[in-house]
């Protein structure tokens, strides 16, 4: 993936950020997306360790060392921002709080089953939140390259990997395009620039419904 | 009656805690995670330990020096993805790993301190995580049994203390640390400073002292604690 995709990617996954939303950002790529979001979009920021209200990432030497993301950044704390334990955290996430919630993907099905957890006998990082994270949030998105390294599609017809939620994802952001999970399946809502429809059929290991009339672009 | 001194060092603290022993150690990354307690475990060596935690720390550090040192036989967890020694271990098989979703773990041992026999929940229902765990309906709606968790030992970081253990949190420093100082039989704290009775104020005590048997006063902080560069 290029710069200039994955900057796109991550651009247009910031887009779908409104304001007053409680958001979670996974490792990975989605953590990635808060400086694509306008500073005029106030949203809160969750984050299963236990703050809510993360305020950006702290300044080289001016860390606090008991102030992390979930993923590990040390980041601030902004005015309005709460810290508590991990019962509380997923507390908010159980009982619906969470607005949006963005996932890394071993694999998301047409379904919108998602597999991230565990290749067995290969990788094991386990499961951490996301289990919760996908299963209890009212929107899940998964921000992904299109392709594994191996050049193999990641969004396919059914899972093969360990399942994290069954047929909860919403939307798909990749550096090719956007796509949604509907009940009638995959269908492509955005085309990434330079690349064609037939490029993203031929990545998708699933069948893709293409909406009539010009797709537009990100 | 007169109460037992809580305040303790680390040696003879950590001495309590024998082979074989349930270990529940507090901390999400580096905050929270009692990096003395866990030191002094190891160089005293005890084995065949049970640890609940959320994570296994980095290699070279924390919960990875128990590891390394062959002292845990089984490691409760949620996440090991930032130790891929951690990791190798499992899948060599000389590390027996169960992974439980987050909140999960959070909720077993929750009720484990709160005197309640666990939880029920729909989540992870119907997936791999769950394959054999005790489904029940509840009102319609599909649910796991997730028994409560209790250890042996807790081994906590908190920032403040009082002579009674009124434990108080910093940042993200919170996370396990509470939950888990509730579930014990033995808990253990290792604080940056012990002060007088009524410093740490009522309205700011994060976890009562009544759970604490153990408090070892840290003074200033190892470079263990430092921010990790990376």
């Amino acid at each position: 993936m290029s710069f200039s995709a994955k900057e796109r990617m991550l651009r247009r996954v910031a887009a779908d950020f409104e304001a007053g939303m409680v958001v979670n950002l996974g490792i990975g790529l989605p953590s990635q997306v808060i400086p694509y979001v306008p500073l005029e979009v106030a949203v809160c920021l969750h984050a299963e360790n236990g703050i809510a209200g993360v305020g950006p990432v702290a300044k080289k030497g001016s860390e606090n060392r008991s102030l992390i993301d979930s993923g590990g950044a040390y980041v601030t704390s902004i005015p309005g921002t709460s810290f508590f334990d991990s019962a509380v955290s997923f507390a908010i996430v159980r009982s619906g709080r969470l607005d949006l919630t963005l996932l890394g993907a071993f694999q998301v099905a047409a379904n919108g089953d998602l597999a991230n957890w565990r290749v067995p006998g290969k990788l094991s990082p386990g499961p951490g939140g996301a289990i919760e994270l996908a299963q209890k949030s009212r929107r899940v998105g998964v921000v992904t390259t299109h392709l594994d390294r191996a050049g193999n599609p990641k969004i396919v017809d059914h899972c093969s990997l360990p399942i994290t939620a069954l047929g909860h994802v919403n939307r798909i952001y990749t550096d090719l395009a956007i796509i949604d999970v509907t009940r009638d399946g995959l269908q492509l809502v955005e085309l990434a620039q330079g690349t064609e429809i037939e490029d993203v059929i031929a990545g998708t290991g699933a069948p893709l419904a293409i909406p009539p009339g010009r797709i537009p672009r990100f | 009656m007169t109460r037992r001194a809580k305040q303790s060092t680390i040696e003879e603290s950590i001495s309590q805690i024998e082979d074989g022993a349930t270990v529940m150690i507090g901390g999400f990354g580096v905050p929270g995670t009692p990096f003395e307690l866990i030191k002094e475990l190891v160089r005293q060596g005890q084995r065949n330990l049970t640890v609940i935690k959320n994570d296994a720390n980095e290699a070279g550090m924390g919960v990875d020096d128990l590891l390394v040192n062959g002292q845990v036989q089984r490691l409760i967890v949620t996440h090991i993805g930032l130790n891929p020694n951690a990791m190798h271990m499992m899948h060599e098989g000389g590390l027996q790993v169960e992974f439980l979703p987050q909140g999960i773990l959070a909720e077993r041992v929750r009720s484990g301190g709160a005197g309640l026999l666990g939880i029920v929940t729909d989540v992870g229902i119907g997936t791999e995580i769950n394959e054999a765990k005790q489904i029940v309906d509840v009102g319609g709606v599909r649910g796991v049994i997730e028994p409560a968790l209790r250890a042996d030992f807790a081994l906590i970081h908190a920032a403040d203390a009082d002579t009674f253990g009124n434990l108080r949190f910093a940042g993200t420093a919170r996370n396990f640390n509470p939950l888990m100082a509730m579930a014990a039989g033995c808990t253990i704290v290792e604080t940056e400073r012990i002060s007088a009775l009524g410093t740490v104020a009522p309205e700011d005590v994060h976890l009562p002292g009544v759970f604490v048997d153990y408090i070892v006063e840290l003074g200033d902080l190892s470079e263990a604690y430092d921010v990790v560069q990376r």
